[in-house]
């Protein structure tokens, strides 16, 4: 059994099950706190099955109570340790496909991707995910990714290429999104316009 | 040792204060009062030129009776962004025309990573995620290879701003801040407002609007209104850092930046690191403001590390990031 304490949750791994409970945040006011849990738990679930049914690997879902969902155990690397160019594009590929399907991840960082011992590629964590085809909901995703690259990973710029080429290729729009995320990038104030 | 005369002016509070490698040798300043509504950049900066050499005066008066001259200061630091463009023009020129004529260099100074530096001197901590939360700024930073990286922001407007937004529609006076916390301390109903979290980013403009309506349209008790918007703000601000800090896997946080003065947003903090095991840091009230020693402390690195800036490219910066500073001062 591993415990794997998260920003938000409790993960903890039992055999060939993930049990993902959020935790109570006693920094902020039960009512906050106990809404912000439920509609997370309930969202995730469904995005995650959501998402794989049109063909993005996620864990499959066993269980789901108020605040905890049962899923199944992927293993592998987390891609913030081991991503390189080819993982990044594949990433882009995937992202792609959510897009594509009106499937906002909402924290795609390097620490919810995992890669497995065949190369293939699992998102997890869909607990900010949302439905939403907007080119803003779209553009301030792949910020996000692009910020958790640039906040931990040295060959920022590179990286942020394979994506860009997997992303194009499996979304017709992305270049409308690209576009958005540039002008998302300036808009966090006192970007130096060049 | 080296002495550094440091010069702030970005916003509404003018300040100018002396630093070496030992201690903070004496700061002066002045702050713009708006006679109604926010600060208004052209009357700041004018309150900044009349007021400069006063200010000025008094923080050298300062220095000489702990025995330092004019002629011991070794370069000045100026605030070069990120500011209302009229206050840093204001303060930049006195700068260069100081440097001028005591045959000294200027040190273009980022505003941002001068809270950050002056929270780590003062608090002793080494490696932290940063919280930074003033009137325009809202961000999460973390150091590495080189650069303060910023992990998360508003997409919107900053905290400080959405404060003070609520503040001008209940008709208090800048700032709003500390009038908001009073208001929120007598409240303890929450009234459902926006949480608005996107990965590491932040969105405080719907909060606003929604808080105007919960007291125009619903008509809900003040009190409990403000209570409800930073309980609600503040808990996004920390999920925010908490998440950082789990990204990050580091084990230290610091706050920085005026708002950071609340003492509901200290306590959130404090208990999410706390449940996390991690070490809560904040400097004392007159180093989160906007103050001139910062400005001179990260002038004296930035100077020891061989970093000074030549006349020609000190032009102010409204929009500085501190993404774009590299780090000449820390391994």
């Amino acid at each position: 059994m591993k415990l794997i304490q998260c920003a938000e949750a409790i993960v903890e791994i039992k055999d060939d099950l993930v049990y993902k409970r959020r935790v109570e945040k006693r920094y902020r006011v039960k009512a906050i706190d106990e809404r912000i849990r439920r509609e997370r738990t309930k969202s995730e679930a469904k995005l995650i099955s959501e998402a794989r049914r049109k063909g993005v690997p996620t864990p499959i879902i066993f269980d789901i109570t108020d605040y905890e969902l049962v899923m199944e155990r992927i293993e592998g690397d987390l891609a913030r340790e081991v991503i390189d160019e080819a993982i990044s594009e594949r990433i882009g590929e995937l992202v792609g496909i959510l897009h594509k399907n009106g499937i906002i991840h909402g924290d795609l960082t390097t620490s919810n991707v995992i890669v497995d011992r065949d190369n293939i590629i699992y998102f997890i964590d869909f607990g900010l995910s949302f439905i939403e085809s907007s080119t803003e909901a779209r553009g301030v995703d792949v910020h996000v990714f692009f910020q958790s690259l640039g906040g931990t990973h040295e060959s920022y710029e590179q990286l942020k290429e394979s994506f860009i080429r997997g992303y194009k290729r499996t979304f017709p729009t992305a270049s409308k999104v690209l576009k958005r995320v540039t002008e998302i990038e300036q808009r966090g104030r006192y970007v130096e316009r060049r | 040792m080296t002495l550094i005369l440091g010069l702030e002016g970005t916003a509404w509070n003018l300040s100018a204060a002396l630093v070496s490698e030992e201690c903070v040798v004496h700061e002066a300043e002045s702050t713009y009062k708006p006679l109604y509504g926010g600060i208004h950049p052209r009357e700041a900066a004018q309150h900044h030129a009349s007021e400069l050499k006063k200010v000025v005066s008094r923080a050298l008066r300062g220095a000489e009776k702990e025995g330092f001259s004019l002629r011991d200061i070794d370069a000045i630091a100026f605030s070069q962004g990120p500011g209302m463009g009229p206050c840093l023009r204001t303060v930049a020129t006195a700068a260069r025309a100081l440097a001028i004529s005591l045959e000294i260099p200027v040190i273009g100074v980022n505003h941002c990573i001068a809270h950050i530096e002056i929270g780590r001197w003062r608090c002793g901590t080494k490696d932290p995620v940063v919280l930074y939360v003033s009137g325009a700024n809202s961000q999460v930073l973390a150091y590495r290879s080189g650069r303060y990286r910023i992990m998360g922001e508003t997409l919107d407007i900053g905290i400080g701003n959405a404060l003070d937004k609520l503040a001008r529609y209940l008709g208090l006076s800048h700032p709003g801040g500390p009038k908001i916390e009073e208001l929120a301390s007598k409240g303890s109903e929450y009234v459902y407002m926006p949480y608005v979290v996107k990965g590491m980013d932040l969105s405080f403009s719907g909060l606003t609007t929604s808080a105007k309506d919960a007291i125009n349209v619903h008509h809900y008790k003040i009190e409990d209104v403000c209570y409800s918007f930073q309980e609600t703000a503040f808990a996004m601000l920390t999920e925010v850092t908490e998440r950082a800090m789990a990204h990050l896997w580091k084990d230290e946080m610091l706050l920085a930046g005026g708002v950071g003065a609340n003492q509901r947003l200290q306590q959130m903090l404090q208990t999410m690191c706390r449940d996390r095991g991690a070490k809560f840091y904040v400097p004392e009230n007159k180093y989160l403001k906007d103050n001139g020693t910062m400005i001179a402390y990260l002038g004296l690195l930035m100077f020891n590390s061989g970093n000074t800036t030549p006349i020609e490219k000190s032009a102010v910066k409204p929009n500085y990031r501190p993404d774009e500073v590299e780090v000449t001062w820390r391994d």
